[in-house]
């Protein structure tokens, strides 16, 4: 549905000039969502721009709906810009017009008949539970309304896709999480492909079907979301992915803990499964077929997209020849083990 | 004061008003549509030519340069032309409206710029047209600036209006001059001054009332 082939997106000339985007292949599927994430000054804004051409690439082919808006006049493109909506941080409606008002406003661009405006507003209304602001102005709505508002307002011209400008991050996470639940109400209702940038993993995991990382103006790592979260392929996407999805050893444990193996002392060891590794199963045999005892200091379960991820820290207690077979074990079951420190035998 | 000076200060009322109401609707009108142009065509805008831009805004600033009262007089031959005189209540209308259009665009064009970025994007999004975005988006949004321009214009020319005076223009600056200066009638004097001070004061509450409303918040 959107496709962008080699865009590069410089700013300024000669040796002042800053490249935004280097050479971005992206590929959105037909009814899908996926999330562009990256730190900010990553380029995000300026790859979402470039996909209505609010910003032209300085280089690269930009398709929407298998047309090249690349290859388009101005009014061309205009008329290509109705079948793709967008929504904005701070929102972007105007003080000046109710709530009505601002859902009819991408009709009245193109045309649309009074009385098939005020029903189309209608049904936006009900869509988006705004219906008993319809009359307000919004300076008297709250920051989830007003997103909302603006959501009713890009889908008021049936676009086919929909651009999400870090649309939530001025607002609370409880908010957040209802202008995201709608997002995926209306991509699942309308069919509406959605590709949205943000630098909130959470966002991601939430609703994206796929994942895009950016780092310095380039796509470092392009994969559906439960493979990212579990198994990312880039050390950017590890890097990324651990800022997020982490387990530290708490400041208690961490004054206990000591480097090297002192005397009688017991690993500590950081667990990460991934996939369907983790289970009660796998705790038994760790005990039964290698005798070793395993005590759960902390530990963190996230499902994405339907994967399991775990991170758990625990103490093993056993013989050295009997930890390195079951740290092989794990390993083979593609569990990833990290020895953090020692802690003395507390009893 | 004798029933006919009354009659005299009521005539220049209404002088007054039709030189500063003539001026102020040529002046607002044709000031916002240069104040649009100057905004529209600036460097990274909806309509950018920054040659254009720039040639408007020297136009500007130099009838902004020339004192309303030397304006006048240069205006004279072109004023004769327009209206076949240059002495008289419509002649000062001619050099009134032109030394209000450039005054008017620089404060449409200041209230142009308080229209946040983003508005203007949301409409190019949606596919608006440049036409569609000045008048559905920047116009409607910039209301009470522009009230607010309209409104410091209006008082501008009640002052603009008195000198206009000068050249026989009539009003309420004309009858201050000839009875209460030069005839030394510190009552006509008052009289007209406190006339104006209402005139201004009336105009910028009934400017303030009008922003109020223009704001939806």
């Amino acid at each position: 549905m959107i496709r962008l082939e080699n865009v590069t997106r410089v700013y300024g000339q000669g040796a002042r000039a800053v490249t935004a985007l280097k050479d971005v292949n992206l590929e959105v599927a037909p009814g899908s969502i996926t999330g562009v994430i990256g730190v900010s000054g990553a380029g995000k804004s300026t790859l979402i721009r470039c996909v209505n051409l609010l910003e032209r690439p300085t280089q690269g082919r930009v398709f929407v709906a298998d047309q090249e808006l690349t290859a388009m006049s101005k009014t061309e493109l205009r008329k290509a810009r109705h079948g793709i909506g967008m929504i904005f941080q701070h929102f972007n409606l105007l003080e000046s017009r109710t709530v009505r008002g601002n859902i009819g406003l991408p009709l009245e661009l193109i045309g649309t008949p009074r009385r098939d405006i005020d029903q189309r507003i209608d049904e936006l209304l009900e869509l988006t539970g705004l219906t008993e602001r319809a009359n307000a102005y919004p300076a008297a709505l709250s920051g989830g309304q007003k997103q909302r508002v603006a959501i009713a307002r890009a889908l008021a011209s049936n676009p086919q896709a929909l651009l999400c400008d870090e649309a939530t991050s001025a607002l609370d996470p409880q908010t957040t999480s209802s202008i995201l639940t709608l997002l995926r109400d209306i991509n699942q209702r309308l069919g509406l492909t959605i590709l949205l940038i943000t630098h909130e993993m959470e966002v991601v995991r939430t609703i994206c079907d796929q994942v895009a990382l950016i780092s310095g103006g380039e796509l470092v790592e392009t994969a559906p979301v439960g493979d990212f979260f579990t198994r990312p392929a880039t050390e950017e996407g590890r890097l990324f992915l651990n800022d997020f999805l982490q387990l530290a050893p708490s400041n208690a444990l961490l004054q206990r803990m000591t480097a090297p193996a002192e005397g009688d002392s017991l690993p500590v060891v950081r667990l990460t499964f991934r996939g369907q590794a983790l289970s009660s199963e796998l705790m038994t045999r760790l005990v039964q077929d290698f005798g070793i005892r395993l005590r759960i200091l902390q530990a963190r379960v996230e499902n994405i997209q339907g994967r399991t991820l775990g991170l758990m820290i625990v103490e093993l207690e056993g013989a050295g020849a009997t930890f390195d077979a079951a740290m092989d074990h794990l390993h083979t079951l593609d569990v990833q083990t990290e020895v953090l420190g020692h802690v003395q035998r507390h009893d | 004061m004798s029933s006919a000076m009354i009659d005299r200060i009521l005539e220049a009322v209404f002088d007054t008003f039709y030189l500063v109401i003539c001026s102020g609707l040529i002046g607002i009108a044709l000031g916002i549509v240069m104040g649009v142009a100057l905004y529209v065509t600036r460097e990274n805008r909806i309509m950018a030519m920054p040659v254009l831009n720039r040639a408007i805004s020297l136009v500007v600033n130099v009838g902004r340069s020339v004192p309303f009262i030397i304006l006048m007089l240069a205006l004279a031959p072109f004023t004769r032309w327009l209206v076949g005189s240059y002495i008289g209540t419509t002649a000062a209308l001619v050099p009134l409206s032109i030394a209000a259009i450039p005054f008017v665009a620089r404060l449409v064009e200041g209230a142009l710029n308080e229209v946040p970025h983003g508005l203007i994007e949301a409409a190019e999004s949606m596919g608006a047209t440049p036409w569609q975005i000045i008048t559905r988006v920047l116009l409607p949004e910039a209301r009470g600036g522009l009230i607010t321009a309209a409104t410091i214009t209006i008082i501008a020319l009640i002052g603009y209006s008195a000198m206009a005076g000068a050249i026989g223009a009539g009003g309420l600056g004309a009858v201050a001059y000839n009875y209460g200066y030069s005839r030394y009638n510190p009552m006509v004097m008052l009289v007209t001054v406190l006339i104006m001070v209402v005139m201004v004061q009336g105009v910028q509450m009934l400017g303030d009332f009008f922003v109020h409303r223009s704001r939806h918040r």
